[in-house]
């Protein structure tokens, strides 16, 4: 009886009802969509192994540091295995086709990075050619490529044009991992530096360990700056969590941004709700003295004001979070490139919910309130 | 004067409101009883003072000074939440302007009070099916106050007051917004409930073709009861 009563007040002004839920909708669709680009943001932190420390340059991770720092780095006590990664920073056609290249030590990376899945023909493929490469499976996606496919990147950091052939296209074991890079052998980058006596052959832009412990990283990476102290390039090591985390700072900025207009535009639905709420009931307050003249109390008078707040609250934030899964698939058309991670996650959509919750209970307080404190005899006088 | 042991005791009331720094009396001294069963009609002109005591019974407001005991309960003494839950047991209220809850059927309607009780929801049904019954309205049920006349809308409202089998009933002009056959059904439907069923009425009304179907009419004047006028029931 309570619940026809709720449901028929909630929808009792059609139109004004519809605007509120769309609105609400809009909110939580937007809400969620800014979410879920902070998380896309820290894709990369949360794609980071516990077990992986990064070694770069103490000065910069625009210094490299020698190749031949490999052997002592080996030698330290807690490290297990060891690669190197250089930033290469090349184009595809045009510069709108942003993606991450790297130059790698083909094996010894591939053994580092079990989260990148390759058929092992290809794998094989891929070791065997020294100017092939591996793409993720989004970027085949994104270009059309397929294995065997020529591609040229055009260098920027080191210039020139750099053709090589599409031997393996992996996929992440998981859905935090970047589908949208491509891997190329250190080894072909490092034959053309040398050729051209470039200053930065047999360098390397970073080394990535593996530790047996991942509870010893802290002593392992003090254990590694050491080694190099005072050298003519020393190390700053770090696990690959803190290292993902140090380019997410450069855009701490930014997310607050983000972070802060995703809570505004809840703050801006929660006056157009708490408005709806407040409207409703203020031109029904003669009904609710009648109510409270037939015995109705502040609880039962306060949980159907709450009631009504949350069915049009619920039907736009159901709305608003069905919505938001299509409109991400479309919006990772186009940003797939920046944002190769677009989920939604658990915590997005219990913030969704929790942010629903509380536009609701903010919407019927000041409602309530008023409902409760009128004097029935008042109430009763407005109806005339 | 009815025989009947009295059932409202209003002892010394009074009650003022406040314009801005004035203050305005509205009832002064009054005292009152009203016997059980009895059908009283208190009539004054405009700003006497009768809805104000008619609400004061009822518990919808606060004397500033006096007692009122109705079935013995000192409700002036009570909190808003104990008076709320005695108006739900002991008070059934009928509006000039009918007050029904649109978006509730004519049933729903007459059921709403017994969401306050710990009937099932078969006796719920039962009881306002049988007020309906009594109000003659029972192929109405699922009608909407706006798909209703007037009269009928009214006798909704009675059968909302009476469904919890109240102490009291009080109407404030019930027949006020209706034309006079609409009205006549009302008044005679209020006098069978009084002679019939034995109820307790209090009816505010200006109109004196309603105020002879009561069994008592008292008169106030400025906040003051002006006289007594026992009518003859026939």
């Amino acid at each position: 009886m309570l619940w026809k009563l709720l449901f028929r007040n909630a929808f009792r002004h059609t139109l004004r009802t519809l605007l509120t839920v769309f609105g609400v909708a809009v909110a939580v669709l937007a809400f969620g969509l800014l979410r879920t680009v902070v998380d896309a943001w820290y894709a990369g932190v949360s794609a980071a192994a516990a077990n992986r420390l990064i070694i770069r340059n103490a000065i910069s991770l625009t210094f490299f540091l020698p190749i031949a720092y490999m052997e002592k780095i080996r030698a330290i006590d807690g490290v297990q295995a060891l690669s190197h990664m250089t930033w290469f920073g090349g184009i595809y056609i045009d510069r709108k086709n942003f993606f991450a290249n790297f130059a790698v030590e083909g094996k010894s990376f591939l053994d580092l990075y079990p989260e990148f899945i390759l058929a092992e023909d290809q794998k094989d493929a891929f070791m065997k050619d020294r100017k092939g490469c591996v793409v993720g499976r989004g970027l085949a996606r994104r270009f059309g490529w397929k294995v065997g496919d020529g591609i040229t990147l055009q260098g920027t950091i080191f210039r020139g044009d750099w053709p090589m052939t599409v031997r393996a296209i992996y996929s992440g074991r998981d859905r935090t991992v970047d589908e949208n890079q491509l891997f190329f052998h250190w080894d072909y980058l490092n034959e053309r530096l040398k050729a051209a006596s470039h200053r930065r052959a047999n360098q390397a832009g970073i080394f990535v360990i593996e530790i047996a412990d991942p509870d010893s990283a802290s002593a392992v990476a003090g254990a590694v700056d050491a080694v190099f102290k005072n050298s003519l390039a020393e190390t700053l090591t770090e696990t690959e969590r803190a290292f993902q985390l140090g380019f997410v700072s450069m855009s701490e900025a930014i997310l607050m941004a983000i972070r802060l207009v995703s809570f505004l535009i809840i703050g801006i639905i929660m006056a157009v709700a708490a408005n709806t709420m407040i409207m409703s009931v203020r031109e029904r307050m003669h009904e609710f003295a009648v109510f409270k003249t037939l015995g109705f109390g502040a609880a039962r008078l306060g949980g159907l004001i709450l009631g009504e707040s949350l069915v049009i609250c619920a039907a736009g934030g159901a709305l608003g979070i069905a919505g938001t899964f299509p409109a991400l698939r479309i919006l990772a058309r186009y940003v797939s490139n920046v944002f190769p991670v677009l989920d939604v996650t658990a915590t997005t959509l219990s913030y969704d919910v929790l942010a629903v919750l509380a536009v609701a209970l903010i919407a019927a307080i000041f409602p309530i309130r008023r409902v409760i404190t009128v004097r029935i005899v008042d109430a009763l006088g407005r109806a005339g | 004067m009815s025989s009947a042991p009295p059932i409202v005791d209003i002892r010394r009331l009074s009650k003022s409101y406040r314009r801005g720094s004035q203050i305005i009396p509205v009832l002064e001294d009054i005292s009152l009883t009203i016997a059980e069963s009895e059908f009283l009609a208190l009539m004054g002109p405009s700003g006497s003072g009768k809805s104000t005591l008619l609400n004061l019974i009822a518990g919808l407001d606060r004397a500033d000074s006096g007692t009122i005991r109705v079935g013995g309960v000192d409700i002036s003494a009570l909190s808003e939440i104990d008076l709320a839950a005695w108006r739900a047991a002991h008070v059934g209220f009928i509006f000039q302007f009918y007050n029904l809850i649109p978006v509730l059927t004519a049933f729903e309607n007459v059921e709403l009070p017994l969401v306050l009780t710990d009937l099932s929801r078969r006796q719920r049904r039962e009881h306002a099916q049988t007020v309906l019954s009594l109000v003659n309205l029972e192929d109405r049920m699922d009608h909407y106050p706006r798909q209703l006349s007037g009269g009928q809308q009214q006798r909704v409202a009675i059968a909302r007051a009476l469904v919890t089998d109240p102490t009291l009933l009080v109407a404030d002009e019930p027949t006020g917004d209706l034309d006079r056959v609409s009205a006549e059904d009302v008044l005679v439907l209020m006098e069978r409930l009084s002679r019939e069923l034995g109820k307790t009425i209090i009816m505010v009304t200006h109109d004196p073709r309603a105020a002879r179907r009561a069994s008592t009419i008292k008169h106030l004047d400025k906040g003051v009861l002006a006289n007594a006028l026992e009518a003859a029931v026939p």
